[in-house]
C-alpha cells in the first residue's frame, strides 16, 4: 500500500505545531509524546500503522475550528478519527497529518421526542445515542456490528449500515443535519430538525465522504420508536442456490423483513465450535427477523415459513421465546469473533445484485481454492452486502499480500456481476487503488472535483478514497 | 446526449414530461429526454429498477403493478396544481426530488435512489452510485443530483430502490383540532410503534388523517391501537380499505384542494411543533399539512413574500406555484447562507463551467 511521502517541513515545524495548538486547547488536549500516539497509528485494519505527528482531542465546535484554522494557515494534512473502529483504514494517520479525534465529543445537545430527533455532538458511540433515548421506548435505526464502540462521526464519514438497514435504511437515511467545520476553519450548518435540503442535497453528499470535505461535530438524527416486538426464524438448506432463492421469493411475496442474514458452511462450522449456537450442519443458513405485535409477527412469520417449506429446508426453527430468539442471534453476532480463533482474517464488504448470489458464492469458492486460503461468508442477504472473511496467517511471510490479492478478486468480482466495491465500511486506502475498477476516469473526476470545491488544498484526510495516480494532480497547490 | 450539450452555444432548459416547471424561467434552447425511455432493468426478487431518464413515470408504475410493487416514495404528481399537462419522466421526479406522503415513514425519491448516469455541463457522461441498495464506494453523487433541478447535470439513467405494494391501507380521520392539536395528534402517532405512513392536517375541512398500511389483520390491529392512544384528540374515524385510502392520499399528495385556486402555492418545510405557529404568522389564505406537520403547502396572496412574513425560522420555503413576474421578484428557493451558497456555486461551476444547464433556474 503506498502512501505519499511526508511533508520534510512539516515533520521539521512539529514543536511549533504543537506549541500553536496546545495555546488554542484545553491542557492535555494535545498529544505529542511518542509512545502515547502509538494509540492513534491504526484503526481497526491494523496491517496498515503510521503514527501521526500529533493528536488533538477537542471538545466543542469552536476548538475544532480552531485546530483545522491552524493547521490550514499552516499547510498541516488533518486526520479525523471517530472511534477507530474503520476495517477500510479510514482513520490512517501520515506521519505529518495531526490526528483530531472526536473522543471528548460526546454530549447529547438536545431531544425531541414530538419531531423525533436527537442532537449529539459527533463522537458520541451509535450503542449510546439508543441508550439516551430508550427510556422513552426509541431508539437509532442504523446499527453497525461495531456499534458499542462506534462513533456516530465515522458513521456519518462512512455512510454505515448495519443488519436492519433492509427497512430501515443506512445512515444517509437517518441523518437530519450536521455542524460542520470545513478545513479553513469556517463553520457551518447543512441541514437541521426538518426535512430533505432547500437547494442542492450537501448534506446528501458530506454523508460518506470519508472525513475529506470537512469535519462534522454535531449531528441531528432521525429517531423511531421501538417496535412492539421482534422475532427470527433460522433455516437451513443444502445449497446456496436454494437459499438465495429463498431469500428472493420472501422478498416477492410482499413482505418486508427487518433483516435477513445468510451464513455459509465454512462460517457455519467456525461459529458452532467457537459459540455453540445449535446450528445446523449444511451448506446455507438463514436468519429472517420480522417485527410487529405478536399476532403481526405470527402473520409474517407464517408467510416466511410456507415459501422456507416449498424449498426443502433442513432446519427450520422459529424462536418460540426470547431466550431461543437469543440463541438464534447469537451465533450470527459471534462469527467475526468465531473465524478469528480459528486464523487472522480479512473481512471485505462489496455488494452484489442479490440474484448473482449462488454464482458469485460459487466463484469463491473456486478462488479459495486456488489462493489456497480459507473464506467464510457471513453477510446482509436482504440487500446483497456480503462479508467474505479471507482467512490468513499474518506471520508467514507473504500471505497478507496473498489474502489481498485474493480479496480484490473478490471485490472485482463484485463490480463485474453489477455490484460494488463497499456497502457499508468505505473505501478507506483499503479499496482506494481498486476504485478504477467501478468507476472510470470521468466518474473519478466528478468526485474529485467535489473535493476540490470543499478542500482546495486536498489537506483532509490524505490519501484515502482516491487512487493517489488519479488525485496527484489535484492535489499539487495551485499556487 | 453528451454532443448536444458539447454543441450548445448557449444556455439550454432542461425538459423531461414538462410537468413541474418549478424554479426560475430559464431563458434557453430546449433540451429534452424525450427519446431516452425504456426500462433497463427490473428485478423483482431484488427489489431494483434501472430505468432511463425520459422514461414516463406512469410506465414505470405500471410494470411495478404487474409485480405487487411500488414506488415507495410516492412521488407528487404536479399537474392539477400547476396546471401542466404532459407525462412526467423519471429523470424529472429524480430532479425534483418529488416525494409524497409516505416520506415520513420510507423517506424521500432521494433515500430511494440508488445510481444515476449523467451528462454534465462539459458533455462529460459520469456514472455515479451502481444498481445495488448498499453502496458506499466513493463520493455520493446520487444524492447531489436528487434535486438538483437539472443544474448539474442531465440525467441519462437512473436506478432505483423499490418496495412491496400493500394488501390494505386504512385511514384515520379526527375533526376539528386546532392546527396545534393536530400536529400533537400526528407527532403522537408518529412516535408510536403503529407504523404510520400519512400524517396530513387540513384546516379547512376540519380533518386530521393519519394513514396505515399493511396485511390486513395488522391494519386493523395498529388501526384500533391508534384509536386508543389517540383518545384525548377525539374518536377517530376509521375507514379501512386500499381504493378509498388510496384516493384520500393522492389528493393529500397532489394538493388538488389548491388546484385552480387563484394565489401563490408556498411549500415551506420545518420541525414540525414549530408549523402551527409559523403558519400564524404567514398571512396564507388558507394551509395544508403534511409530514406530520414538516410540510406546509401555503396558498398565499399573489406576489406576498412569505419569507418576509415568517422572519427568522429553522427550515426552508419553496415557491412552487406563481406568476412568471413573482417568479423573478421572489428567490423562488430559500436563499441559503454564505458558506452553503458559495459551494452550490461553486458545485454548479466545476460541473456545469459554461453555466449553460437551467441558469439561475434553483436561484
Amino acid at each position: 500500500m503506498d502512501m505519499p511521502a511526508p511533508d520534510e517541513t512539516i515533520l521539521a515545524r512539529k514543536a511549533r505545531i504543537v506549541e500553536r495548538l496546545s495555546a488554542a486547547l484545553p491542557a492535555g488536549a494535545v498529544i505529542h509524546d511518542d509512545t502515547e500516539l502509538r494509540a492513534y497509528e491504526c484503526d481497526a485494519l491494523t496491517a496498515y500503522k503510521c503514527p501521526p505527528l500529533c493528536a488533538v482531542l477537542p471538545t466543542s465546535t469552536e476548538e475544532v475550528s480552531a485546530v483545522l484554522k491552524i493547521c490550514h494557515d499552516a499547510g498541516v494534512p488533518v486526520v479525523p478519527r471517530g472511534a477507530g473502529t474503520s476495517l477500510a483504514g479510514g482513520a490512517l494517520p501520515t506521519a505529518d497529518a495531526v490526528l483530531l479525534g472526536t473522543a471528548r465529543l460526546i454530549a447529547v445537545l438536545e431531544t425531541s421526542y414530538a419531531d423525533r430527533y436527537i442532537r449529539v455532538q459527533s463522537g458520541r458511540t451509535n450503542l449510546s445515542v439508543t441508550g439516551a433515548v430508550e427510556a422513552e421506548g426509541f431508539f437509532y435505526a442504523p446499527d453497525p456490528s461495531s456499534q458499542l464502540a462506534c462513533a456516530i462521526a465515522g458513521n456519518i464519514a462512512m455512510n454505515s449500515g448495519g443488519a436492519h438497514c433492509l427497512k430501515y435504511g443506512v445512515t444517509t437515511n437517518n441523518l437530519l443535519g450536521v455542524t460542520m467545520v470545513m478545513m479553513d476553519g469556517t463553520v457551518t450548518e447543512i441541514g437541521g430538525a426538518h426535512l430533505d435540503a432547500g437547494g442542492l442535497d450537501l448534506l446528501g453528499l458530506v454523508c460518506g465522504s470519508e472525513g475529506q470535505l470537512g469535519v462534522v461535530t454535531e449531528a441531528t438524527l432521525r429517531i423511531l420508536h421501538k417496535p412492539e416486538g421482534a422475532r427470527p426464524v433460522l433455516m437451513g438448506y443444502d445449497s446456496n442456490e436454494v437459499a438465495g432463492q429463498v431469500v428472493s421469493d420472501i422478498i416477492k411475496a410482499g413482505v418486508l423483513p427487518v433483516a435477513i442474514e445468510f451464513m455459509d458452511r465454512p462460517c457455519i462450522e467456525a461459529t458452532e465450535a467457537f459459540a455453540k449456537a445449535g446450528y445446523p450442519m449444511c451448506e446455507a443458513l438463514l436468519i429472517v427477523e420480522v417485527e410487529g405485535s405478536e399476532a403481526e409477527i405470527d402473520e409474517q412469520l407464517g408467510l416466511i415459513k410456507q415459501i422456507a417449506a416449498r424449498h426443502n429446508p433442513v432446519e427450520l426453527r422459529e424462536a418460540k421465546d426470547a431466550d431461543e430468539a437469543g440463541r438464534i442471534w447469537l451465533g450470527r453476532k459471534s462469527a467475526f469473533g468465531a473465524m478469528g480463533q480459528i486464523n487472522d482474517y480479512m473481512c471485505l464488504d462489496g455488494t452484489i445484485p442479490v440474484s448473482e448470489l449462488p454464482y458469485v458464492l460459487r466463484r469463491i469458492g473456486e478462488m479459495s481454492r486456488e489462493y489456497g486460503l480459507g473464506v467464510g461468508n457471513v453477510f446482509h442477504a436482504g440487500d446483497g452486502n456480503m462479508h467474505p472473511l479471507i482467512l490468513y496467517n499474518a506471520n508467514t511471510p507473504g500471505e497478507l499480500e496473498k489474502c489481498e490479492a485474493f480479496g480484490a478478486d473478490i471485490l472485482k468480482l463484485c463490480v463485474e456481476v453489477g455490484g460494488c466495491l463497499t456497502g457499508e465500511h468505505g473505501v478507506g486506502i483499503e479499496k482506494r487503488d481498486l476504485m478504477g475498477v467501478q468507476y472510470t476516469a470521468a466518474d473519478m473526476a466528478a468526485q474529485m472535483a467535489v473535493k476540490d470545491v470543499f478542500d482546495p488544498a486536498w489537506l483532509l484526510n490524505p490519501a484515502k478514497v482516491f487512487p493517489l495516480d488519479a488525485s496527484a494532480a489535484h492535489r499539487v497547490p495551485a499556487a | 446526449m453528451s454532443g448536444a450539450i458539447r454543441s450548445a452555444e448557449g444556455p439550454l432548459r432542461i425538459v423531461g414530461g414538462g410537468t413541474r416547471p418549478i424554479g426560475k424561467p430559464v431563458d434557453g434552447a430546449a433540451l429534452s429526454t424525450d427519446a431516452l425511455t425504456g426500462l433497463e432493468l427490473y428485478e423483482p426478487g431484488a427489489l431494483t429498477l434501472v430505468v432511463k431518464a425520459g422514461t414516463p413515470v406512469e410506465v414505470v408504475k405500471a410494470a411495478l403493478a404487474a409485480e405487487g410493487q411500488r414506488l415507495p416514495f410516492e412521488p407528487i404528481d404536479h399537474r392539477a396544481l400547476l396546471g401542466t399537462t404532459g407525462a412526467a419522466t423519471m429523470g424529472g421526479m429524480v430532479a425534483a426530488n418529488a416525494s409524497g406522503p409516505r416520506r415520513i415513514a420510507v423517506g424521500a425519491c432521494r433515500d430511494f435512489l440508488l445510481g444515476v448516469r449523467f451528462v454534465d455541463g462539459a458533455g462529460r457522461i459520469v456514472k455515479n452510485g451502481g444498481r445495488v441498495m448498499k453502496n458506499v464506494t466513493g463520493y455520493d453523487l446520487v444524492k447531489l443530483m436528487a434535486g438538483s433541478h437539472g443544474t448539474l447535470g442531465v440525467l441519462t439513467e437512473v436506478a432505483l430502490k423499490v418496495l412491496p405494494d400493500v394488501d390494505d391501507a386504512a385511514t384515520l380521520t379526527l375533526t376539528d383540532l386546532a392546527d396545534t392539536d393536530a400536529v400533537r395528534a400526528m407527532s403522537a402517532a408518529l412516535g408510536s410503534p403503529f407504523e404510520v405512513t400519512g400524517a396530513a392536517h387540513d384546516p379547512e375541512a376540519g380533518r386530521t388523517r393519519l394513514r396505515i398500511e399493511g396485511f390486513e389483520n395488522s391494519v386493523t390491529y395498529r388501526a384500533g391501537r391508534l384509536r386508543d392512544l389517540l383518545a384525548s384528540f377525539g374518536t377517530a374515524d376509521v375507514a379501512q380499505g386500499k381504493v378509498a385510502t388510496g384516493e384520500t392520499w393522492s389528493a393529500i399528495r397532489d394538493v388538488t384542494d389548491f388546484a385552480g385556486r387563484a394565489g401563490d402555492v408556498w411549500r415551506l418545510s420545518v420541525k414540525p411543533s414549530d408549523a402551527a405557529a409559523l403558519v400564524a404568522r404567514s398571512g396564507a389564505e388558507t394551509v395544508r399539512y403534511d409530514l406530520g406537520g414538516g410540510l406546509v403547502w401555503l396558498l398565499m396572496p399573489e406576489g406576498a413574500d412569505l419569507r418576509a412574513k415568517l422572519g427568522t425560522y429553522q427550515g426552508h420555503a419553496t415557491l412552487v406555484r406563481a406568476s412568471k413576474d413573482t417568479r423573478s421578484a421572489l428567490p423562488v428557493f430559500q436563499p441559503e447562507n454564505t458558506v452553503i451558497a458559495k459551494i452550490s456555486s461553486d458545485l454548479r461551476a466545476r460541473f456545469d463551467p459554461r453555466g449553460i444547464l437551467n441558469p439561475g433556474v434553483m436561484a
